[in-house]
């Protein structure tokens, strides 16, 4: 039985450095809300552990000309408080801030949430909608790479040994833009989504001049739906053009039948999330 | 609470003596025992549903550094094929000693199949990793039904359905079948305007306790064994720690913990004869805690069952016959609450004929414990959603229907007694009467009503009342207290002395330090352990007034006892100061040294308790989701001795019936292992699910007791289920008939009753 190391580095630079010294047994700590429960349920067995809360870069929120960039450790409750990421981007906000209980959101992050790999994870599909680029540092130093890409599988990444997700940047957008995210659970807090439904929209004069849409849980990664996209662009969100999104993301589903939903049930919650998400989104586009 | 108070203690809300140990975190629980040289004992679990133990070696994990002691099926002797009471349930040592550790066969995935003792937990579990059993894998069954067919795979090659004539040859899963008929039933058809009949599921629930099981033992080298516990009964677990490893009652002391949690789920053993052997064989203590997900893979939960109902009724709503047969999955070995789920499910109501046929089933899952009423929630569910449908079918308000055929003082059961003093009507009434009956329902939600019966249980109780040498009052009881019953106890004994309740501290000794006293459970021990109580305290005055009279040198008849002190009981008798309680005990030794009261029984008389639930909800139809807005819980509770845990009951009771009815499942794979063993995905409700559950207390006195207590703690759980199906019922038009009405399922459901809604 090994025991683990434990370090805790104030650059990125060496927190890359330590990751690459590890030989595949590293793990990155962020709110370690995923990483410690596994390890105590014996999932994992890291031999390092890289606690990158001290890391400046990582733990910061700031404003580049009209973009966010938040640090891949700033905790769900810092992102709750700050008024001016609320404002841009309240879908994304709301989805970090459904990780796990009000206890959980003083440890949990964004970055830990996509690096955790859960098909199901709440701020993933909200990141994706929103078109949210993660930067990513490793031994050969940073890239930048769209959000949607980083998951490969249930607890799998595509990360390269070594690298680590240091922060996303939300991009500007114009005026007349909004988004949102619901998931369904069957209770109502303290739970994982059955299915997870993130929509970011931009309205110009009543129509829809930019979407994404993105789902979460119903299939091995978080879904873009290009096609849900498409249906609502140039439309004036009349309930065809919901519609025909709606089913759009219903044929994109591949889910599984477990115990947190049915094939059948997660498809049709798939539709009708999105109906919920895209008025939500619509309603804050036009009041911005 | 609007008529005179007739007590001064009684009735009041006092703070809780364990409370404050328990918001400041010194109360210990289970895990917070500890002993110098203690060992941590660990279980190792069958990974299969259902398979012979071809062998087991050990001789590895023995031979690690830092393991003490390794036992299986093999340290724990033979035990005859006989039924114990244990709580509400009966159990069989044969069955006890192979659900404690597995002996010729794994019968559940997670049944234990050895353990071992080791100087860090680690080691422990390293040295689990290292036992070799050699399993051959049998077919498995899970499901009640499945398990009752011809040809389902046998998990006790001896068993032969009881209660069946001629006795069976062949082997089957079916443990019992009972029967219970009142009247003649299918002549009773007959006479009826409408006939329903109808087909329900439930799934097993666990109780869902906070604290996992927890022991520590103690088995020194003359013989003499100490263990600490969380149990809702620790004189059970003596009787069942003794049975099982040859010892006697008086060589085992148990020391019950404070309790996390028990609603029926600690009343069986499960870790501590295992703890003890461990401990014998290493010569050290061992200390074993259970996983959430070891709680969930090996401990009780109550049964699943399959209910059919048949009912008759008239037009104007006079219910005539009754035809039910009730089949209840036992787990792996024999003893679901079948018994009380017949006798329970028409309870409520005066029906000349009536007919329930019981089956207790076994199949592939972990062995049943008692849970809130046990049985009682899964015949009501089904009953009651017949009555709602018998209502609706004959447009009468649900309540009125019930009132026409409530049970009352003189009806006689279906099983056998006939009800004394009840309060079916009363709670009735009291539900029609409350402020959520008399509101309307808000536009886009339904109302559901349904009623639930529990016996409450009286059985072996003793008590003890002692003045300490300044007059202060400690009461000894041997009730472990799981929902109030200390203050309870204080109250009743306060109310008899006269004295302020900050006077009177309760505590729960251990089995060496009071007689015997049967489980917490039942809902009993304000009860029968507060007639002990009562009956202790009033022992203690007698001998106050006796000291009294001795110092007063008048006979002891001219002594009374009142408001705290000895009195003459007229001006004839001479004139005397009043002698308080610090008075009398400051001259004890004087009069006859220390002044205790003692009392041991077997109650009589438990009385009966009914309840009304009241549900307001609304149904997300396009995500099945249920959303309760207005839930209200009416029940006769006899007396309330404590009026803010008797709310605290009905509310936590329908808390449990609610996940019960809405999310609550264990779900498996093919194989016949558990998949959600974890409060994650085993949905118990959370709170942000629930509105404030609003209680009404109807005080109907139970005449055997002297302050008229009954029982509170079990009907609140029965009456959910079927309240909330009645109220999706008339939200949607659609009847569930399966629990949990979980969204995948109801939104199912729905798409099948409108196919226009269903995804393209």
């Amino acid at each position: 039985m090994m025991e683990a190391q434990y370090r805790a580095p104030g650059s990125v630079d060496e927190a890359v450095a330590l990751m690459a010294g590890a030989g595949g047994k590293g793990r990155v700590l962020a709110g370690g809300t995923d990483l410690l429960v596994q390890m105590r349920a014996g999932m994992v067995a890291p031999g390092l552990i890289v606690d990158v809360k001290r890391i400046a870069e990582m733990t910061a929120i700031s404003q580049i000309a009209g973009a966010w960039r938040v640090g891949a450790a700033v905790t769900g409750a810092e992102i709750h408080d700050h008024a001016g990421l609320k404002k841009a981007w309240p879908g994304v906000v709301e989805a970090i801030n459904l990780i796990g209980s009000k206890q959980v959101q003083g440890r949990a992050s964004a970055g830990g949430n996509l690096c955790n790999a859960s098909p199901a994870a709440d701020s993933v599909p909200a990141l994706v909608a929103a078109g949210a680029i993660a930067t990513v540092q490793g031994p050969n130093g940073r890239r930048e790479v769209p959000v949607e890409q980083i998951p490969a599988g249930p607890g799998k990444t595509s990360l390269k040994p070594g690298e680590i997700v240091v922060s996303f940047t939300l991009p500007a957008r114009p005026a007349g833009s909004g988004d949102a995210y619901l998931r369904l659970i069957p209770r109502t807090e303290m739970d994982i989504a059955v299915v997870g439904c993130g929509v970011n929209l931009t309205m110009k004069d009543g129509t829809c001049t930019a979407a994404r849409v993105a789902l979460g849980a119903v299939a091995p990664t978080v879904l873009l739906v290009e096609g849900a996209a498409k249906a609502l662009v140039g439309s004036k969100l009349d309930d065809k053009a919901i519609e025909a999104a709606a089913a759009a993301c219903r044929a994109a589903c591949k889910p599984i039948d477990d115990k947190r939903g049915t094939i059948v049930y997660r498809t049709k919650i798939a539709g009708v999330l999105l109906k919920r998400a895209v008025a939500i989104a619509a309603e804050r586009a036009r009041s911005n | 609470m609007s008529e005179q108070r007739r007590y001064k203690w009684v009735g009041t809300r006092q703070n809780r003596p364990d409370g404050a140990d328990k918001v400041t975190g010194r109360a210990r629980f289970g895990a917070d025992f500890n002993l110098p040289g203690e060992l941590v004992g660990k279980v190792l679990r069958s990974p299969h549903a259902h398979a012979v133990i071809k062998s087991i070696d050990v001789s590895k994990a023995a031979a690690l550094p830092g393991v003490k002691a390794v036992v299986t099926g093999a340290d724990f002797p033979e035990q005859p094929d006989q039924l114990l009471p244990a709580g509400e349930m009966q159990v069989n040592l044969r069955d006890v000693t192979r659900n404690v550790m597995a002996k010729e066969k794994a019968l559940y995935e997670g049944h234990a199949i050895a353990a071992v003792a080791a100087t860090t937990a680690a080691v422990a579990q390293e040295a689990l990793s290292l036992i070799k059993v050699d399993y051959e894998v049998l077919p498995h069954v899970i499901d009640v039904q499945e398990a009752m067919k011809d040809g389902a795979p046998i998990l006790h090659p001896h068993m032969r359905t009881d209660g069946v004539k001629p006795a069976p040859e062949k082997a089957s899963n079916i443990a019992k079948r009972l029967e219970f008929n009142k009247g003649d039933a299918a002549a009773g058809f007959g006479k009826a305007d409408i006939v329903i009949e109808r087909e329900f599921t439930t799934q097993p629930v666990h109780q869902g306790y906070i604290e996992p099981h927890a022991a520590l033992a103690s088995a020194a080298e003359d013989g003499q064994v100490q263990l600490w516990t969380t149990t809702q009964g620790h004189f059970q677990v003596r009787g069942f720690c003794c049975r099982l490893l040859n010892l006697e009652t008086s060589q085992l002391r148990v020391t019950p913990s404070e309790i996390g949690g028990g609603f029926g789920g600690k009343t069986v053993v499960y870790l501590e004869p295992v703890a003890i052997r461990l401990s014998q064989k290493a010569g050290k203590p061992v200390k074993m805690v259970m996983s959430r997900e070891e709680v969930f893979r090996a401990s009780g939960p109550t049964s699943g069952g399959w209910v059919k109902v048949k009912m008759g009724a008239k037009k104007d709503g006079t219910i005539v016959a009754a035809d039910i047969t009730v089949a209840l999955q036992a787990g792996a070995f024999a003893g679901s609450p079948v018994g009380p789920s017949c006798m329970c499910s028409m309870a409520c109501y005066d029906v000349e004929n009536i007919h329930v046929v019981g089956y207790d089933v076994v199949s592939n899952r972990p062995k049943v414990a008692a849970y809130r009423a046990p049985g009682a929630p899964i015949s009501a569910w089904a009953v009651e959603s017949v009555v709602d449908m018998v209502a609706q079918e004959l447009n009468i308000d649900p309540i009125d229907l019930r009132l026409k055929n409530a049970a009352k003082q003189g009806t006689k059961t279906h099983y056998g007694p006939t009800f004394g003093v009840i309060g079916m009507v009363e709670t009735l009434e009291a539900a029609k009467a409350s402020p959520h009956y008399k509101s309307k329902v808000k536009p886009g939600y339904a109302r559901g009503v349904a009623a639930g019966f529990w016996f409450n249980v009286g059985a072996d109780s003793s008590a003890a009342a002692h003045v300490g040498e300044d007059g202060s009052v400690t009461i000894i009881s041997g009730n472990p207290d799981i929902g109030g019953s200390r203050a309870s106890l204080a109250l009743m004994a306060a109310e008899e002395l006269g004295i302020d309740y900050k006077k009177v501290r309760p505590i729960v000794a251990d089995t060496a330090s009071i007689g015997f006293n049967f489980v917490t459970g039942g809902s009993r021990v304000t009860f029968a352990t507060g007639l002990a109580v009562v009956n202790a305290t009033r022992d203690m005055i007698g001998q106050l007034k006796q000291r009294a009279a001795k110092l007063w040198e008048v006979d002891v008849d001219a002594v009374v006892w009142e408001d705290g002190e000895a009195r003459p009981s007229s001006t004839n008798v001479g004139k005397f100061e009043p002698l308080s309680l610090a008075k009398l005990a400051a001259s004890a030794s004087r009069t006859g040294g220390p002044i205790n009261g003692h009392a041991q029984l077997n109650a009589q008389g438990a009385g009966p308790g009914f309840g009304v639930h009241i549900v307001d909800l609304k149904v997300d139809p396009d995500t099945g989701i249920c959303t309760i807005d207005r839930y209200t819980a009416v029940q006769d509770v006899g007396t309330a001795i404590h009026p803010s845990y008797v709310e605290g009951q009905l509310q936590g009771g329908a808390a449990q019936g609610i996940g019960w009815a809405l999310n609550e499942e264990y779900i498996y794979d093919a194989k016949g292992r558990l998949l959600n063993p974890g409060f994650l995905d085993y949905r118990m409700p959370v709170a942000s699910d629930l509105p404030m559950i609003e209680t009404v207390l109807v005080e109907v006195p139970n005449p055997a007791h002297p302050y008229g207590v009954r029982g509170v703690g079990e009907v609140p759980i029965i009456p959910p289920m079927a309240a909330i199906g009645s109220a999706i019922a008339r939200a949607t038009g659609v009847r569930m008939v399966d629990l949990p009405i979980s969204p995948p399922r109801l939104s199912a459901a729905l798409d099948a009753a409108t196919p226009r809604m269903a995804a393209e």
